[in-house]
């Protein structure tokens, strides 16, 4: 068996599989857990909990311009770093085929040269987080290895994969599996670190904002 | 009237001139990638060489290999090759002549001790002894054994040869191997392909004879300079590739257009072979300018690598079973850790303690 044979084969399964139970797990535990119940009285002015939820978290889709300035550059290359992945991800061909393949579901894909474009400028905006995080005191004060390693399995893909597409210093086989083994690698981190954030961003602004709109804050 | 001593006795008498010659010798060092001033030596070494002796194993095959070397579309090369060798056994070509074609082999192997050629097409079956293939009442594993130990080098020509191919693919009922899992004292050279390309099998003979050495070898002993690039690499529709340009099937407009066939599921961008420069039946054309992505004919196992019309990017397995068995047992696990959250919530009430 061939470093492709596995990555396309058993890596890959294994790793869904492993994804999945991860999801489930976390997503089950958390809906299920003993949620304390809220027992203020709500303003008379406060929305029903969905409205509240959902304009909560496109409230926060933005930073307030009081911390406009400080939150600037996280916001900003956090959007440029998350359009990025979206195009390569689910802009290119081999990429739709794989998601075929797995969903069967397809759609056109955009033009390589327009995602080779997109993974540079995610891959720029990564690292410049990760600059980011080593310089800034705070930052630095409450990363942890969570946080490093979450970053390395996100860039890794981004790099194996251009590699590939370039045909750089390697054989495409060979860079062609590394670049499965990454998202392999990908899949089995992504339910147990920060990168569950995918799902649980929804869950923990949502839940933050019918807090407050309950009790008449406008976030 | 006396045989001819060398290969220019014989090409001279059967009407081959030196300008034909000195035209073969540069076609040949074009194609094993020498530099051009070579092809004056090759038709010096050539013309004064003696016509290398090879013995002709067939095993377990579909007699393509045979097939593509003898009836290739542009015969006079072929037969040419066939001028440099003395052919002195080949057990599809002679299958009809018997125990008189034994005979033959056996004083090949006699008067060219340590001096000839084995060429081999198909795998060599070995479960149970090696009893799932004979020829006149010796297994083939027999005749390999016993034909390999006297010769200079071996040829695997063919995929079957070179690393088992289609006999070796799952559930591989006859143990089939490649020579190079049977013989380890012998130089080999594989020539992949299901078929090989004619060229290649005629240019690695043509190299071993002028010049009495192997080619350089890439890691599974195929020649670097017709095995050196990928199929995706020389392919005429890899701007397609590039652009992001796919045919979807093989009769929509893309196809018609001559787009890249990768989400056809074209195993070029991981194929090693010369299909794409050299092409077939004379330079007319290879599978994918015929419309067809490549299937990966050169490469170990391609008939168990996924399926030849699954694209590359894609898995291989279908893990449905496994991955919704890891549903059932995250949300289980998940469930059961809520409801010790829950009871040790009730019970840290009930004591009156913070939960």
């Amino acid at each position: 068996m061939t470093l492709l044979d596995f990555a396309r084969g058993p890596a890959l399964a294994v790793s869904f599989a492993v994804f999945t139970f991860g999801v489930a797990w976390r997503v089950l535990f958390l809906v299920l857990l003993p949620w304390s119940r809220d027992r203020s009285v709500a303003r008379g002015s406060a929305p029903s909990a969905v409205v509240g939820a959902v304009r909560g978290f496109a409230r926060h889709l933005w930073p307030r311009k009081a911390f406009a300035g400080a939150a600037r550059f996280t916001t900003v290359n956090g959007y440029v770093m998350h359009f990025g992945l979206a195009i390569a991800f689910f802009g290119f061909a081999p990429h739709i085929l794989f998601l075929q393949s797995v969903f069967g579901v397809h759609w056109p894909n955009l033009p390589s040269g327009l995602v080779s474009v997109a993974s540079v400028v995610t891959l720029v905006s990564l690292v410049l987080a990760l600059g980011h995080r080593f310089v800034s005191p705070v930052l630095r004060l409450i990363s942890t290895a969570n946080d490093y390693f979450s970053w390395f399995v996100t860039a890794l893909p981004v790099v194996s994969g251009l590699m590939a597409v370039s045909h750089l210093w390697a054989p495409y086989e060979t860079l062609l599996a590394v670049h499965l083994l990454s998202v392999a690698l990908l899949l089995i981190w992504f339910p147990f670190g920060k990168l569950m954030h995918a799902f649980l961003v929804f869950v923990t602004r949502s839940e933050t904002a019918i807090h407050y709109s309950r009790r008449g804050t406008v976030l | 009237m006396a045989e001819p001593e060398t290969i220019g006795e014989l090409l001279s008498e059967r009407g081959i001139s030196r300008r034909g010659l000195l035209k073969y010798a540069a076609y040949l060092a074009s194609l094993m990638a020498l530099p051009p001033w070579q092809s004056n030596a090759i038709a010096d070494a050539l013309a004064a060489a003696r016509r290398q002796s090879v013995i002709w194993l067939s095993f377990q095959e579909c007699t393509g290999c045979t097939e593509s070397l003898t009836r290739s579309f542009s015969p006079t090369l072929e037969n040419l090759i066939f001028n440099l060798i003395s052919l002195d056994y080949h057990e599809t070509l002679q299958a009809v002549s018997g125990e008189a074609a034994e005979q033959a082999r056996r004083s090949a192997m006699r008067d060219n001790k340590g001096k000839y050629i084995v060429v081999v097409d198909g795998s060599v079956p070995t479960r149970d002894g090696g009893v799932y293939g004979t020829v006149a009442g010796q297994s083939m594993l027999q005749i390999l054994n016993d034909t390999a130990a006297g010769a200079k080098a071996l040829i695997a020509v063919g995929t079957c040869a070179a690393f088992g191919g289609i006999p070796h693919a799952q559930p591989d009922p006859t143990g089939a191997v490649p020579l190079t899992s049977l013989i380890k004292d012998k130089p080999i050279i594989n020539i992949s392909g299901c078929p090989p390309i004619p060229e290649a099998m005629a240019g690695t003979i043509a190299y071993l004879i002028t010049f009495g050495r192997l080619p350089d070898l890439d890691h599974l002993n195929r020649p670097k300079s017709l095995f050196g690039n990928t199929i995706h690499d020389r392919c005429y529709r890899r701007s397609f590739y590039d652009k992001g340009l796919f045919a979807k099937s093989f009769d929509d407009e893309g196809a018609r257009r001559g787009w890249c066939l990768y989400e056809l599921g074209c195993k070029g961008p991981v194929t090693y072979n010369s299909c794409a420069t050299l092409k077939w039946n004379g330079g007319v054309s290879f599978p994918i300018q015929s419309g067809h992505g490549c299937l990966g004919c050169s490469e170990p196992n391609f008939w168990d690598k996924g399926g030849f019309y699954h694209p590359l990017s894609t898995p291989t397995g279908h893990p449905t079973a496994a991955v919704g068995a890891a549903a059932v047992a995250g949300i289980g696990v998940g469930a059961v850790s809520a409801l010790l959250a829950r009871r040790a919530k009730r019970e840290a009430t009930s004591t009156g303690e913070k939960p």
